[in-house]
């Protein structure tokens, strides 16, 4: 009777060191989220773990991140090893080019525009609209706005401002 | 230093005062800035900035293109010239005939803004044509 007790004492400190030893895949998992969580590169990264492996998918920022997070959970306590599923977010797509009115149309609202603004000569040439004459202060702030609304590819401002 | 650096209060300012559909674009050298603000105060504003980086605007590296957005519910405007009377004309030009005529501070109907220079309006006496957008000013 004695001996069993002690038996069973024994068994149930060597089965509580044992688990001691090898961390429960739940523990590994919460250890591995809170080093994702601390780890701006591993930002989109979730894991799995079965068994001690780690199975991280999710999407990280660059290729960089992808490798980062394998090495980061490789090395962790309990994780045998690393199925790398994480995928990489493509780039943004580059903007859509700066659309420049073509000079028939430009050239005529230009006119339109500088109609009201006596002293001012405006000339179109590939886009660009040159200012030339002089012009008020704040008929300078009146007259740019809408210049620069009609897409001219830029306005080369050459008046002199009274 | 690069264009986005050296306008970055402007484009920090477009952002803060909610401007819509906001994109800050470089090509060949020049910084292009097109969005929609939600009112002309905003707008103003903006341009006071532009002034405050490049005095009178004279560096030739910005096209800023911050349009107010006005809802499609405005139907009327007020005639903001200077003080003169506003041409209105048969087509979008000033090469245009001339069809009729609203006075200064004058309230008129806004039937359509499909071309951004050039609205359409008519006049309480019927006359009907296109008038300059920038002497417009929608009515609450």
């Amino acid at each position: 009777m004695k001996l069993t007790k002690v038996l069973m004492a024994v068994a149930i400190i060597a089965t509580t060191l044992f688990v001691g030893c090898s961390p429960k895949d739940a523990d590994i998992k919460a250890a591995i989220e809170e080093k994702i969580k601390t780890t701006p590169a591993m930002t989109g990264a979730t894991v799995e773990v079965t068994d001690g492996i780690a199975t991280i998918s999710g999407e990280v920022k660059d290729g960089e991140c992808k490798t980062m997070c394998e090495k980061e959970i490789v090395g962790m306590k309990g994780v045998k090893s690393v199925v790398n599923n994480c995928t990489v977010t493509p780039p943004p797509p580059p903007p859509a080019p700066v659309v420049i009115a073509a000079d028939d149309a430009l050239t005529k609202a230009v006119t339109d525009a500088v109609k009201d603004f006596p002293g001012v000569m405006a000339d179109v040439k590939d886009g660009v609209i040159t200012l030339t004459g002089e012009i008020k202060k704040d008929a300078l702030k009146k007259l740019m706005p809408v210049l620069q609304s009609l897409k001219p590819k830029k306005v080369d401002n050459k008046l002199t401002v009274k | 230093m690069s264009l986005q650096d050296k306008y970055k209060q402007l484009t920090d300012a477009a952002t803060a005062a909610g401007v819509s559909n906001l994109q800050v674009r470089e090509q060949d050298n020049v910084l292009y800035i097109d969005g929609t603000a939600p009112s002309g105060a905003v707008k103003d504003e903006l341009w006071n900035t532009y002034d405050s980086i490049d005095p009178n605007f004279t560096s030739g590296d910005l096209v800023m293109n911050v349009n107010v957005d006005v809802a499609a519910s405005v139907t009327k405007v007020k005639v903001t010239t200077e003080s003169s009377n506003l041409n209105i004309r048969k087509g979008p030009g000033t090469d245009q005939p001339i069809v009729g005529k609203a006075a200064h501070g004058e309230i008129i109907t806004l039937v359509s803004q499909s071309n951004a220079q050039w609205w359409l309006v008519r006049t309480d006496d019927g006359e009907e044509g296109y008038a300059y957008a920038q002497y417009l000013t929608p009515e609450a």
